[in-house]
């Protein structure tokens, strides 16, 4: 199969804007979906709202398009009744981590089987680019016009501290790098996030001197560096990628499984209840 | 293992939208920007089938093809 049969081609060209990360994103996913020879009838894909929400349109997958950070809460019902599909749940910044932020600490901190990707772009661009939990201090937004002078969330941080036991961070600029981890994400067994930082160049590049893609994926490809390089340590503005976390422990699906096997009645003793 | 060598670089016009991406990281200049703005294979023999240009490409307009 190629590329071509993992998207819906009748709504192409798609609605985001010339240089817009998103779409990068959606090339690295279903060339990493592609790569492992996933069966693309058992794959679901749900979604929230925004630009970033827009991509389980585009892909040939079964797709949920559900409430604005609810996402996992739909992708948790569906593995939880169907624990054999893949569940990808694909975010924004602000939809997993302002408005969603609840579900995503206690998916992770249930590690179920679920692979959550933050397309992070530092603002919220289809409402007209108001400043998010992820804009950098001093960023600008049309709700701070001079500068937002809150800290943002550190997505990894987050994620490793709520319990995810796969833990990934890279950039649109990194696209290779982006579809190995996507690969490695989706066949973690257990709750995987992956960070995938992301241009706007509408909505945050213009209003950050970073009018134009390429400004923008020059700007990831200097302030970001591979984990344990000594740059990240000397600089606060440079991020470190790759995979941060990858570790096993009881998947929730199965630990139900699991639990259900030992309340069902066993012959002869008339079950353990 | 052999070097890949390339058939031909597709890029679907309806498709691209003139971000510039692939014209600006070719690392050997193959690609060119056309009077409309869209991205062109000006210079293909110089193409060494990295495939960044398809790999980033945030409209999927761009296809490297390799010669089997």
């Amino acid at each position: 199969m190629g590329t071509r049969d993992f998207i819906r081609e009748r709504f192409f060209p798609h609605m985001w804007c010339p240089g817009c990360g998103h779409g990068t994103v959606l090339n690295c996913l279903i060339r990493a979906v592609e790569s492992l020879g996933l069966d693309k009838s058992q794959i679901v894909m749900a979604s929230g709202i925004g630009c970033s929400a827009r991509i389980s349109g585009y892909v040939d997958f079964h797709s949920l398009h559900t409430l604005h950070g609810r996402a996992l809460a739909f992708a948790t019902g569906v593995k939880f009744s169907q624990p054999a599909l893949t569940l990808i749940v694909p975010m924004g910044d602000g939809d997993a981590l302002a408005i969603g932020g609840n579900h995503f600490i206690h998916a992770a901190r249930r590690n179920i089987d679920v692979t959550a990707i933050v397309m992070n772009n530092r603002t919220y661009g289809m409402t007209g680019g108001q400043y998010s939990p992820m804009s950098l201090m001093g960023d600008c937004g049309t709700t701070a016009p001079m500068g937002t002078l809150e800290r943002p969330f550190d997505a990894v941080k987050l994620a490793t501290a709520a319990g995810a036991t796969f833990v990934a961070r890279t950039t649109t600029y990194h696209a290779r790098e982006g579809i190995s981890i996507l690969k490695r994400a989706i066949a973690h067994k257990g709750f995987s996030m992956v960070e995938f930082l992301s241009q706007c160049p509408t909505q945050y590049g213009r209003r950050n001197g970073l009018a134009d893609a390429p400004s923008m994926l020059e700007y990831f490809k200097t302030h970001t560096v591979p984990i344990g390089s000594e740059k990240a340590q000397e600089d606060p503005n440079i991020l470190e990628r790759g995979i941060f976390v990858d570790e096993d422990r009881p998947e929730y699906c199965e630990s139900y499984a699991a639990m259900v096997q030992k309340m069902a009645p066993s012959s002869g003793d008339g079950g353990a209840l | 293992m052999k070097r890949p060598r390339l058939k031909e670089i597709v890029i679907n016009r309806d498709w691209c939208k003139g971000c510039g991406l692939c014209i600006h990281f070719c690392p050997h200049c193959v690609l060119e920007e056309d009077a409309e703005g869209k991205a062109w294979a000006a210079h293909p023999e110089r193409c060494t089938c990295c495939r960044l240009c398809e790999l980033q490409c945030p409209e999927l307009a761009t296809e490297i093809i390799i010669e089997e």
